[in-house]
């Protein structure tokens, strides 16, 4: 799968000096192609998450349009986005983001069972297992630690193996060891043909890439590789 | 494992505490609806059986009977107490203009001392005039009574093909009459024959207040229905003026006092049921909205996943729908479990006719007070579901991190 993003822009509606419209992201053109991944970085308020948001298909953007091969992503309605994302785009988002009244492993196989469909669960335990916390299934979120948290939203992300993975620091409560297995995680799914898209701080990051970006004040600028 | 059809489920399990107040909420918003409209049905269907009872127009009582204020007592409220007039009287009546039917009747009570199986009041009929209680028996006892054959009032403790004996004299159980709500439960029925022999057995044991009557010559008030083109008012004042030592009362006039005071409870149980369920809406739609944006988040992790903003919706209205479901049963059973095995002791409290309605219609209440709570519940999550399904997923998903 390609993403092609062209011109794309978003605005806030906040108080600045001038006006009260605030431009969180200027416009930009961005392409992420199959078995690679991209990295993104910048500094904290730059627009990376707001970017990110935008290709999820979770944020309508002020301007601009984004395809997924020949498909607009906001041109199709609620429902069938909400499948398309279900099946074709896993999203790890900034934060904490389990679902507390299921344990881990309930957690994992969401994707799945939302739609009443198979759990998989022989799948989502070999993803824990490769995470390192497939002691922890049967746990509840609120008995987990914060990285613990992050690596089951990663095993959740890729569960349904996307063909575009958005992953929002993926790895910022991590320790180094933990660090380098999601990279490394990461990497594996984009030479399995996932066009893999990570916004991070980490320095280590470009070791994975195939490509890098720079966030400004909403002004995104590729990078040399190296 | 099925974790979409459950997970309204598990997130109401995940909050024990809070599912069991909003539960509690509901079943006490259910019990006041299906409580508060049972009772009013069955004070009403006990007020239309008492009418169907006394089911004549006019009353013709001695006027000493009035004077002693006890005419109500044992008609309405089921006190015991006889009373007579001269059987002249009656021939007096009958040659009054505007009489439609006419029947005279005969009232003793009994004692609960050695003489008597129990105390009750003893309403005598004459089978060839009476036109309001043989209609009635008919229904439990298609027979004509026979001398010394009672039939008996549904509360009693007393039973087809038992014998009672009332004042030394044995008297066969030959039916046991419906339900009816009203005071007519503790009472038994007979004929003028066996009553006017009754009535002398007790002027013999000299345990009746009347010592110079002669069974044969008196009767304990008369029974009216006006003839074609005449109202009760005009027989009520005719008889009143024109025949002595006698009150005509019409019936409609002694049951108003109930009808006021049904109407009363009425309304108190209409306000009560408003309430509660203001009160309901509002804490209901407080409690739904507070349980959402709490979870905010994980809503937003939802649509992350791919959950539809209409899934989001169905997952609200589901958690409440359960709740509805649980609290309306918690609401109405106990609700049942009050009413219906202690209807007797609420009449006894309250004082008025009390008459349940049928299986059928008390099941058409059942699915009502559901449908009610379920309707409210819905309409509180209603609005928290739409706010939910609105917000754009990344602004939620910032929100608190
Ligand atoms: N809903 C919103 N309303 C107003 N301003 C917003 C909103 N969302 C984001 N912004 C602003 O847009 C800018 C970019 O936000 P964004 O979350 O994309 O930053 P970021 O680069 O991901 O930062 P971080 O590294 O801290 O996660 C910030 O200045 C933020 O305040
Ligand atoms: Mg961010």
């Amino acid at each position: 799968m390609i993403l092609k993003a062209e011109k794309i822009s978003k605005e806030f509606i906040r108080e600045t000096k001038n006006s009260n419209r605030f431009l969180a992201l200027q416009e930009t053109d961005l392409t992420l192609e199959a078995r690679s991944l991209t990295v993104l970085t910048g500094r904290s308020g730059s627009g990376k998450s707001t970017l990110l948001n935008l290709l999820a298909g979770l944020m309508l953007p002020t301007s601009g349009k984004i395809f997924l091969d020949e498909q607009e992503l906001y041109a199709m309605p609620d429902q069938v986005l909400s499948r398309f994302r279900n099946q074709h785009i896993g999203v790890i988002p900034q934060g904490q983001t389990a679902l507390h009244s299921l344990n881990v492993l309930e957690n994992v196989c969401l994707p799945y069972t939302l739609r009443g469909e198979d759990a998989h669960q022989a799948e989502a335990e070999a993803l824990l297992e490769q995470l390192d916390i497939l002691h922890l299934k049967s746990a509840m979120p609120a008995e987990l630690s914060g990285g613990e948290l992050r690596r089951m939203a990663v095993a959740r992300a890729v569960l349904r193996k996307p063909e575009l993975l958005l992953a929002d620091e993926p790895t910022s409560d991590l320790d180094d060891e933990n660090t380098r297995t999601v990279f490394a995680f990461l990497r594996q799914a984009a030479d399995q043909g996932a066009a893999v898209f990570v916004v991070t701080h980490e320095n280590d990051a470009f070791r994975y890439a195939d490509r890098c970006f720079r966030m400004d004040g909403g002004r995104m600028q590729e990078q040399s590789a190296d | 494992m099925k974790i979409s059809r459950s997970l309204p489920f598990r997130n109401l399990a995940g909050k024990p505490v809070r599912t069991a107040v909003l539960i509690f909420l509901t079943a006490l918003l259910s019990l006041t609806v299906f409580g508060g409209t049972l009772m009013i049905t069955s004070l009403r269907t006990g007020l239309r059986s008492l009418e169907s009872r006394l089911g004549a127009d006019i009353m013709v009582v001695p006027y000493e009977a009035t004077t002693k204020s006890n005419l109500e007592n044992i008609v309405l409220q089921g006190a015991t107490g006889y009373f007579y007039m001269d059987h002249a009287r009656y021939e007096k009546i009958l040659s009054r203009e505007g009489i439609g039917q006419v029947s005279a009747q005969f009232f003793l009570a009994s004692a609960s001392s050695g003489c008597c199986s129990l105390a009750v009041q003893i309403i005598g009929f004459d089978p060839e005039t009476d036109f309001t209680i043989t209609p009635w028996i008919k229904k439990s006892y298609s027979q004509t009574l026979q001398k010394y054959d009672i039939v008996v009032g549904n509360d009693l403790n007393a039973f087809v093909g038992d014998t009672l004996s009332f004042y030394g004299t044995e008297c066969h159980v030959a039916a046991k009459l419906d339900k009816t709500g009203t005071s007519f439960d503790t009472a038994v029925f007979t004929n003028q024959e066996t009553i006017k022999a009754l009535i002398q057995s007790s002027i013999d044991l000299n345990m009746n207040t009347f010592r110079n009557i002669n069974p044969e010559q008196v009767v304990s008030c008369v029974l009216i229905n006006a003839a074609e083109g005449y109202t009760p008012e005009e027989i009520v004042n005719d008889i009143n003026i024109h025949i002595k030592k006698v009150k005509a009362i019409q019936t409609k006039e002694m049951i108003s006092g109930i009808s006021d005071s049904l109407q009363g409870v009425s309304r108190i149980i209409g306000i009560l049921i408003l309430i509660v369920w203001i009160l309901g809406i509002v804490i209901l739609l407080l409690a739904f909205t507070m349980s959402v944006s709490e979870r905010k988040k994980e809503f937003a992790v939802l649509r992350v996943i791919g959950a539809s903003r209409k899934k989001l919706a169905g997952i609200v209205m589901q958690e409440s729908l359960l709740i509805c479901l649980a609290g309306s049963a918690a609401g109405i059973l106990p609700g049942l479990l009050i009413l219906l095995p202690f209807h007797q002791l609420i009449e006894e409290q309250l004082n008025l006719p009390f008459l349940l309605p049928n299986s059928g219609a008390i099941l058409g209440y059942v699915i009502g007070a559901i449908l009610a709570s379920v309707l409210t519940g819905c309409t509180a999550a209603a609005a928290s579901a739409l706010r939910i399904s609105r917000i754009d997923t990344a602004l939620i998903l910032r929100g608190d991190n």
